[in-house]
C-alpha cells in the first residue's frame, strides 16, 4: 500500500512541490481584490481571488481590521454578478470575514433578496450567512422569512433555517421560540435530515419543560423516525426522560422497550447509541444489560476499527460497575489484545483486567507481556494502573503481578511510565505485607541501572523506611552503597541518609554502616560529606553501641515540623551575625492548608522534596499540621482524620468544612474556612460549638484564626476531651463567630472599625465509624483463623426494606467505616445473597475482622448476619452495638 | 449528554501534516498556535497507522478523532469524548466520499489544492457551526457541484493552475507590447 505512495512523493520532489498557491502573498492578493470593483465583472477571475483569500485565511493568515473592511466592501459589489458559482464563494468569504454590525447592514438587503430568490441554493445559503452575521435587531426584520423557510418544500432550505435556529437560540431565544409550530411541522418532514434538525431544535426550545420533552418522546417513540441521526437524538432524549422519571420505583422502566427495539435498527449508529444508553441507565439490571452487551459483543468482531473501538470503550465502562455482565465477551476481548489499533488493544486489556477472576490472572499476564513491547508509553501507564488495582483486588496473586511489574521495569521507557511502575510497586509493598521483600529487591535492582535521579532518590528514601524492618536487612546494603560509589551527588546524598536509617534501626549492622559512612567523608560533594558527618555524630560514633535515642530516630524518620515555605522565608530574613539561626523561631502556622494544594491542577510533583504519592499523605499532612500547634502537642499520636465534611452549602458567603481528628483521649475539629466576599476581611474567627448533645465530650481548647482575607483559606480548631479509648458519639452544633471589616477591593484598604457577626453552620456528628481505621488484610481467611475464636460474637439483624442488596451492603460498610477485603464490597446484579468481608483497626489499636452475610427476599426486605472477631471481645460487642444502634 | 451531536473540527492535511483545508467549530482551540499544535499531535499520532481501507479512530486529550487517508491526503473529524463514534465516522465518510466525487476519484493533494474552492464549499455543506448538515456524499457533492454545473466560470472546466497559466501568458504578452 505504502509503496506506490513513496514513489509518487519522489517524483514530486523533482518538480519542486507543486502548489497553485506557491509564493502567494497577502499584499498581492489584496491588490487583486480590486478586480471586484471592476464595472465589467470577470466572474471566474473574482472566484479565483476569493479562493486565494480563503486559502490565506485557512492557512492562519490574519487580515487587519482595515484590510478586512476593504475586502468586505469590495465583496459586496459582487452581488451584482449573476454567476452562481461566484455567489457561493461570496457567501463563504462573508462568513469567514465575520463583518461588524455596521458593515452587515450593507449586505443585508442583498442577502434578503437572495432569501426570497427562486433558486433553492441561494435561499438556503443566504439564510445561513445572514443568521451567522446578524444581530438581534435585524433578526426581527427577517424572522417572517425564516419561519417560512422552516417549512419550505426544499429540504436544503428547511435544514438551513432549522440549523440557523439552533445557533440563534443561544443568542436570541425569545425569537426562535416563536417558531415552535413550524418546527413541530418540520419534525414530520419526509426528508431525513430535516427531521433530524427539527427534532434537535424542538428539543432545545423545550428542554427546560420536562413535561413537554416527555410528551415529545412519547409521541415520537411510537411513530417512525426516518433518519438514523434523528433516531440517535431520540434515544438521547429518551434516556434523559428515563433519568428524570426513575424516581418511581414500581416495575418496568418506561421507554425501555423503545431502547431495546433500537438495538434491532438497521443503522449501526442507532444500535450503538441505544446500547450505550442502556448501559448508562442508572441502576441498570442484568436482564436489561444483556441485549445491549450482546450487540456490543457482535461489534467487537467487526472489520471496522471505529465500531470495535466504540464497543470496547463502552464495555470498558460497563466493566467498572458490572464486571460480571461483561465476562461473556472475554474471548472476543482477548483477541482484541493483538488489534492493530493500539487504543482498542489497550481498552481491551484494561477491560479484561477488570473482569478477570483470580484464576485467569496468570494467563492474562502472559498475553499482556507480549503486548507491552509495542505500545506507546501513555497506554502502558494505563495498563500499569489497571494491574495495580488488580493486585490490590487479588492480593494472593501478588507474585505474578509483581514479577510482571519488575519485568517491565527493566525494559525501556520514559520517566512517566517508570514512575507509574515504581509507584505501583511501592503501593503493593505498603499494602501487601507478603510482597514487601520481593518488591524491595525489585526496586533495588532497578536503581542499579536507573537514569532518573528523582526515582532513585524516592526509592532510596522508601528503602530507608521499609528495608530495616525486613527479615534480612543486610542484603539491601550492597545496593545502597553502590549508589554512593556510582551515582551523582543528589543520589549519593540520598543513599547516605538511607544508610544512616539502617544504622539507626538495625543494631547488628551499625558498626559496618559506620565504616561505610566514614568513607563518605571523603566525597567530593559538600552535601554528601555534610550528611555523612551529621549522621556519624547523631548516631553517636562506634563507642556508644547502645540503644539509640528516640530523638535520633525522630530526627531520621520524623518529618520537618515547620512548613518549608516558612523556613525558607525565615532563612532569607536571617542576617548573618553572632547569633545562630534558631529553627524554633520559624512560625509553624501553615499559610495555606494542605487541601488547597491537592486541588491544584498540577499533575505530578516533580521537585525532589515531593513525596511519593501515597494514600496516607493527607494524614501525614494533618499530623504535621496538628503537631505544629503547641496546644495539641500533648494529645499523643493522631489515630485518624476523617475526610472533610462540608458545613455550608456550595456558593455561600463563607465556605466551611470540617475535618475530625481522633486522638486517644481527645477529638480535634479542624474547621477549614474560606471567605468568598472580596469586600470583607474577617478577623478573630472562631467556631462556637454547642456540645449539649454530646455528653461525654468537654471542650478544652479553641484556637481562633487571626484573620481570614478574601479567597485565602485558613483554619480554626476546637479540641474536646473524651473518655480514653471509648468510642463516644455525639452531635455538635456549630456557629461561626468573627469580626467583619470592610475592604475596598480596588485599593485593598481595610477599614479600622469592625463589626461582630456570626454565621450558622450545619451540625456535625462524631459517629462510631470515626474510631475505625480502614486497614485491609491480604488474606482474610488466614487472618480470620488466627484470631481467637472466643472473641467471636454473632447476631442477626433485620435491615428492613432496602432499595437493593448493594445499597444495604454499602450502607453497613459506611456505618462501620471498615475496609472491604477481596473485592467483596461489589455486589453482583440480581444476586439474592451476598457475603462481605471487612477489616479494620479500632481505636486503641484493636484489630477487627467482620464477616457479613446478607440475604434479600421478595419485597426487598434485607436480613443480615454479623460475625465479628477482634483482639478484644469487648470490642466485638461494641461493633454489634454500632450496628444495633445504626 | 442529551445534546445534539457536535463536530469539533474537520481537518484535511497533507502527508507532511500541513494544512490543505481546516475548519474549527468550537472554542476548544482558541488560538492559531493551539490549532496548529492540535493538528501536529493528531498527525504524528496517526501517521504510522494504516487508515486507507477502513476509517481508523484514536482517542487523546478528551477528544475522539476518526480519520482516513488516501494518497497524500489525511482526512480527520474530531468530536468530544462522549460523542457517538459512529456519527463522527459517518461525517468523515461523507466528507471523504464527497471529495472523491468532486475530484472525480483523482484524490491527491495537488487535485485538492487545484480545486480548493470545491473542498471549501464541501466543508461548508457538511457541518454548520458544529452541527451535522448532511452526511450523504452524493447529496453533498451535488450541492457543491450545482454551482459549477450551471455557472459560466466553472472551476470544473478550468483549474486554477490553468487559469494562472493563462494569466501569465496575458502578462507576458502585455510586457512584450
Amino acid at each position: 500500500m505504502a509503496q506506490p505512495l513513496v514513489k509518487k512523493d519522489d517524483d514530486r520532489d523533482d518538480e519542486v512541490e507543486y502548489s497553485p498557491f506557491l509564493g502567494i502573498e497577502k499584499g498581492l492578493v489584496l491588490q487583486e481584490a480590486r478586480a471586484f470593483h471592476d464595472p465589467q465583472l470577470d466572474a471566474r477571475r473574482c472566484s479565483q481571488v476569493i479562493t486565494k483569500l480563503l486559502y490565506l485565511l485557512n492557512q492562519g493568515e490574519t487580515f487587519t481590521k482595515i484590510e478586512a473592511t476593504e475586502v468586505f466592501f469590495a465583496v459586496t459589489k459582487l452581488f451584482q454578478s449573476k454567476d452562481t458559482g461566484l455567489r457561493r464563494m461570496v457567501y463563504l468569504i462573508i462568513k469567514e470575514l465575520s463583518p461588524s454590525s455596521d458593515e452587515v447592514i450593507i449586505v443585508t438587503s442583498s442577502l434578503m433578496k437572495d432569501m426570497n430568490s427562486k433558486t433553492d441554493m441561494y435561499r438556503a445559503n443566504a439564510i445561513r450567512v445572514l443568521c451567522r452575521i446578524t444581530d438581534g435587531t435585524l433578526l426581527t426584520q427577517i424572522e417572517r422569512y425564516l419561519k417560512q423557510a422552516v417549512v419550505d418544500k426544499n429540504p436544503v432550505v428547511a435544514s438551513a433555517a432549522l440549523v440557523s435556529g439552533i445557533h440563534l437560540l443561544q443568542t436570541n431565544p425569545e425569537i426562535v421560540k416563536r417558531w415552535s409550530n413550524e418546527v413541530q411541522e418540520a419534525v414530520q418532514s419526509r426528508a431525513a435530515l430535516v427531521q433530524f434538525h427539527a427534532l434537535a431544535l424542538l428539543h432545545q426550545i423545550r428542554q427546560n419543560d420536562r413535561l413537554a420533552v416527555s410528551k415529545l418522546v412519547t409521541s415520537l417513540t411510537k411513530g417512525a423516525v426516518r433518519s438514523p441521526l434523528a433516531q440517535c437524538l431520540l434515544i438521547r432524549y429518551t434516556s434523559q426522560v428515563i433519568r428524570e422519571t426513575s424516581n418511581s420505583q414500581s416495575g418496568e422502566r418506561p421507554f425501555f422497550d423503545f431502547l431495546e427495539s433500537c438495538l434491532r435498527h438497521k443503522a449501526e449508529m442507532v444500535i450503538f447509541e441505544a446500547a450505550r444508553a442502556i448501559t448508562e441507565l442508572s441502576g441498570v439490571t442484568n436482564r436489561e444489560l444483556t441485549p445491549a452487551i450482546t450487540v456490543l459483543q457482535l461489534f467487537l468482531s467487526s472489520s471496522k476499527p471505529v465500531l470495535r473501538f466504540a464497543a470496547v470503550r463502552t464495555l470498558n465502562k460497563v466493566a467498572m460497575t458490572h464486571p460480571l455482565a461483561v465476562t461473556n465477551c472475554n474471548i472476543d476481548m482477548e483477541s482484541l489484545i493483538s488489534d492493530q489499533n493500539r487504543s482498542i488493544a489497550t481498552l481491551a486489556i484494561t477491560t479484561l483486567l477488570k473482569t478477570g477472576n483470580e484464576s485467569s490472572v496468570d494467563r492474562l499476564m502472559k498475553q499482556i507481556t507480549n503486548f507491552m513491547s509495542d505500545i506507546a508509553d501513555e497506554f502502558k501507564i494505563v495498563v500499569v494502573e489497571a494491574i495495580r488495582s488488580l493486585c490490590l483486588k487479588f492480593p494472593l496473586k501478588y507474585r505474578s503481578l509483581m514479577n510482571f511489574l519488575s519485568n517491565i521495569l527493566r525494559e525501556e521507557g520514559g520517566f512517566e511510565y517508570k514512575k507509574a511502575i515504581v509507584d505501583s510497586i511501592v503501593i503493593l509493598v505498603r499494602d501487601i505485607p507478603d510482597a514487601k521483600e520481593s518488591g524491595l529487591i525489585h526496586l533495588c535492582e532497578f536503581i542499579e541501572d536507573c537514569e532518573f535521579t528523582y526515582l532513585s532518590t524516592q526509592i532510596l528514601h522508601f528503602l530507608g523506611n521499609e528495608g530495616p524492618k525486613t527479615s534480612d536487612p543486610t542484603k539491601f546494603i550492597r545496593y545502597i552503597y553502590n549508589r554512593v560509589i556510582l551515582e551523582n551527588a543528589t543520589v549519593r546524598a540520598a543513599a547516605v541518609s538511607t544508610l544512616a536509617k539502617f544504622g539507626a534501626l538495625v543494631e547488628s549492622l551499625k558498626p559496618r554502616i559506620f565504616v561505610l559512612l566514614r568513607r563518605c567523608l571523603f566525597d567530593i560533594d559538600d552535601e554528601v560529606r555534610d550528611r555523612a558527618t551529621l549522621y556519624l555524630n547523631t548516631l553517636g560514633g562506634d563507642d556508644s553501641v547502645g540503644e539509640i535515642d528516640n530523638d535520633v530516630k525522630e530526627f531520621l524518620f520524623g518529618s520537618l515540623d515547620v512548613p518549608l515555605s516558612n523556613l525558607e522565608m525565615s532563612l532569607q530574613n536571617y542576617v548573618p551575625s553572632e547569633e545562630p539561626f534558631d529553627i524554633s523561631s520559624v512560625p509553624k502556622e501553615v499559610k495555606s492548608q494542605p487541601l488547597t494544594e491537592k486541588k491544584a491542577p498540577g499533575k505530578v510533583p516533580t521537585g525532589l522534596g515531593a513525596p511519593i504519592s501515597n494514600p496516607t499523605s493527607t494524614v501525614d499532612g494533618y499530623e504535621k499540621l496538628l503537631s505544629s500547634i503547641p496546644e495539641f502537642s500533648s494529645f499523643g499520636t493522631l489515630f485518624k482524620s476523617s475526610a472533610p465534611v462540608e458545613l455550608t452549602e456550595a456558593e455561600t458567603e463563607y465556605a466551611v468544612n470540617v475535618v475530625k481528628h481522633i486522638f486517644d483521649e481527645h477529638v480535634v475539629f479542624q474547621y477549614n474556612c474560606t471567605n468568598t466576599i472580596p469586600e470583607q476581611l474577617l478577623e478573630n474567627v472562631t467556631v462556637f460549638v454547642d456540645a449539649s448533645d454530646a455528653e461525654e465530650f468537654s471542650e478544652v481548647v479553641s484556637k481562633p484564626l487571626r484573620s481570614l482575607p478574601y479567597d485565602s483559606p485558613g483554619q480554626t480548631f476546637v479540641a474536646f476531651e473524651k473518655p480514653a479509648g471509648v468510642p463516644a458519639v455525639g452531635k455538635f452544633s456549630n456557629l461561626l463567630k468573627f469580626i467583619v471589616k470592610e475592604v475596598d477591593p480596588a485599593t485593598g484598604e481595610t477599614e479600622d472599625e469592625g463589626v461582630e457577626d456570626e454565621y450558622q453552620l450545619e451540625d456535625l456528628e462524631i459517629v462510631a465509624a470515626d474510631y475505625m481505621l480502614k486497614v485491609g488484610v491480604s488474606n482474610f481467611r488466614n487472618a480470620w483463623e488466627s484470631m481467637d475464636p472466643d472473641s467471636e460474637r454473632v447476631d442477626e439483624y433485620g435491615l428492613g426494606a432496602r432499595e437493593s442488596l448493594a445499597e444495604a451492603v454499602s450502607a453497613v460498610i459506611t456505618l462501620l467505616g471498615m475496609q472491604p477485603c477481596e473485592g467483596t464490597d461489589a455486589v453482583p446484579n440480581n444476586s439474592r445473597s451476598h457475603t462481605c468481608l471487612l477489616s479494620g483497626v479500632f481505636i486503641g489499636n484493636v484489630k477487627v475482622l467482620v464477616r457479613l452475610s446478607f440475604g434479600i427476599d421478595g419485597p426487598k426486605q434485607v436480613a443480615m448476619k454479623l460475625v465479628v472477631r477482634s483482639d478484644d471481645p469487648a470490642i466485638s460487642d461494641a461493633i454489634h452495638e454500632i450496628v444495633a444502634n445504626g | 449528554m442529551a445534546a445534539c451531536p457536535l463536530v469539533k473540527n474537520v481537518l484535511l492535511l497533507d502527508s507532511d501534516g500541513r494544512r490543505v483545508a481546516v475548519k474549527y467549530y468550537t472554542d476548544d482551540w482558541p488560538t492559531l498556535a493551539a490549532k496548529l499544535a492540535f493538528e501536529k499531535s493528531v498527525f504524528t499520532k496517526t501517521q504510522k497507522t494504516n487508515a486507507r481501507s477502513e476509517a481508523e479512530i484514536i482517542m487523546f486529550d478528551n477528544h475522539i478523532v476518526v480519520y482516513k487517508f488516501i494518497q497524500d491526503l489525511h482526512f480527520y473529524v474530531t468530536g468530544g469524548d462522549d460523542e457517538n463514534e459512529l456519527i463522527l465516522a459517518t461525517v468523515l465518510q461523507g466528507f471523504f466520499d464527497a471529495v472523491g466525487l468532486l475530484l472525480r476519484n483523482n484524490v491527491d493533494k495537488r487535485a485538492a489544492l487545484d480545486n480548493l474552492d470545491l473542498i471549501l464549499l464541501c466543508l461548508d455543506e457538511i457541518v454548520d457551526g458544529g452541527i451535522v448538515l448532511e452526511t450523504e456524499a452524493s447529496v453533498i457533492a451535488g450541492k457543491v457541484a450545482s454551482n459549477a454545473l450551471d455557472g459560466s466560470g466553472s472551476f470544473s472546466e478550468q483549474t486554477i493552475s490553468q487559469a494562472l497559466a493563462t494569466a501569465r501568458e496575458h502578462l507576458a504578452r502585455s510586457l512584450l507590447k
